[in-house]
């Protein structure tokens, strides 16, 4: 019988997510004794004519990482649909929109100008944008459309399950592709990761939340036992799924909600809202503003990772 | 809906002890205020998550009232004091995802309070009014 077939994909992404299938380490090799890998650009060479040619549903698993912000994207996203029995949202950012949806506070215009001219890095006074269309002599050039908006896979198509974190962490990764082989996969929809919140699994003490001062990362160094909110510290921890492994916690910093919003949440970032603003402490108008003069940028802060998926999903203009 | 005048919609999260009260003795006084508000009744302001708020406007609201009991009144004890703390830092979040200040707005409206509750109402329908509808995708889903 021949092996299962794996696809890998990168959108809207770093290159975090690739890197971290990598960092399985020996363990790659297992993976790649137990499946073919069929399609993985950022590794191997194969070219979308491969995977066009492929029958509908014969690639077993596809873990697609990256947001969907342009036109290649999002047809590669339909086309892996189209190819893939099972199809994972590799990562925060093919989940949730991660730092890529960031850019939902602006538009596609707004995006081109940072990139392209505001960046200390562009040549001054050049001001070149990419089109979707050049003209030259030698007839039409193409490039993929870029969208106004930053959009999650599941937003695209219909996504199986979501394998969360900026990167996925190894173990979570060994756990899928362990469910995948022995066929072990729960029903679709599920979020591969824990169904509790990461507070629940954080070790820290916890004495009583309330906080008078919100501190950013750098201005304290945080007492490594306690718990980061009750330092004043903003931790994303109250809303965020855990399963994590606690990297964050575990270096002395904030969870800044790379898994997504808790089993049962539907936006991370206004329950995180929520839970700020009630333990903030003072009844005064005063105490309101100065919590509003601490947190600096709160939408920025509590959609680091998922303005695509929240309810208002971007900026109105 | 006439080009000519833009009817907003106005979702009215009220306090079940002192505003959803005002709002009945608006009512019961046969005090005139705009239609354009629909009210839910909560327990109280401290019961308003910011997600309620939020999925108002996405799914059609261009305004959002919260009304509750006068500082210290709060039937709960402090429940107000939360929502106080909510919605500022929610006005806040929501200025940068191009939410207008006016479209979101607390008061607190006690059960004696009738023809403030009126007052409120009317002042805010015409502020959201002037502001237009709210744009449900932001200018675009794609493009």
């Amino acid at each position: 019988m021949s092996k299962p077939k794996l696809a890998l994909y990168w959108a809207a992404s770093c290159g975090g997510c690739d890197v971290a299938v990598l960092d399985t380490n020996e363990k790659i090799l297992d993976i790649a004794g137990i499946v073919d890998i069929v399609f993985w650009p950022v590794a191997m060479d194969f070219k979308y004519h491969h995977v066009e040619a492929m029958a509908d549903g014969s690639i077993d698993l596809c873990l697609f990482n990256g947001a969907v912000r342009n036109s290649e994207q999002k047809k590669i996203a339909n086309l892996l649909r189209a190819k893939s029995k099972t199809l994972v949202a590799f990562g925060s950012c093919a989940c949730f929109g991660g730092i890529p949806a960031l850019s939902n506070f602006t538009n596609r215009a707004g995006t081109f100008e940072r990139a392209y001219v505001e960046a200390p890095s562009n040549e001054k006074d050049n001001k070149t944008f990419p089109q979707a269309i050049t003209k030259v002599s030698e007839g039409e050039l193409e490039l993929p459309e870029f969208f106004d908006t930053v959009l999650t896979l599941g937003q695209v198509v219909k996504v199986d399950y979501l394998v969360p974190g900026c990167p996925p962490p190894v173990d979570l990764i060994l756990k899928l592709v362990d469910a995948f082989a022995t066929s072990q996969l729960p029903p679709p929809g599920a979020t591969l990761a824990s169904e509790k919140t990461l507070c629940d699994e954080c070790e820290r003490v916890k004495e009583g939340k309330s906080i008078s001062r919100i501190y950013r990362p750098h201005e304290i160094i945080p007492d490594t036992k306690r718990c980061l909110l009750e330092q004043g510290l903003i931790c994303f921890g109250p809303a965020t799924r855990g399963g994590c492994g606690q990297r964050c916690i575990q270096a002395n910093m904030p969870c800044r909600g790379c898994f997504g919003p808790s089993a049962g949440v539907i936006d991370q970032g206004a329950k995180l809202l929520s839970a700020i603003a009630s333990i903030y402490q003072g009844d005064s108008e005063e105490d309101i503003t100065r919590m509003l003069d601490e947190i600096k940028d709160p939408a920025g802060t509590f959609y680091r990772f998922g303005l695509a998926s929240s309810i208002l999903k971007r900026k109105r203009l | 809906m006439s080009p000519e005048k833009f009817e907003p919609l106005i979702i009215g999260f009220l306090c079940n002890w002192c505003s959803y009260a005002g709002a009945d003795l608006a009512g019961t006084s046969r005090l005139q205020y705009p239609s354009n508000i629909r009210v839910i009744r909560v327990m109280c302001t401290g019961r308003i998550d910011p997600t309620f708020v939020m999925a108002a406007l996405a799914r059609g609201a261009d305004g959002v009232l919260i009304a509750g009991c006068h500082p210290g009144e709060c039937h709960y004890i402090g429940g107000n004091y939360k929502a106080a703390h909510r919605m500022a830092l929610l006005k806040k979040t929501l200025a940068q995802l191009g939410i207008e200040q006016e479209r979101v707005r607390l008061e607190w409206v006690s059960a004696s309070e009738g023809s403030r509750f009126a007052s409120i109402v009317t002042e805010m329908t015409e502020q959201v009014r002037k502001l237009g509808p709210l744009g449900r995708n932001g200018g675009g889903e794609h493009v």
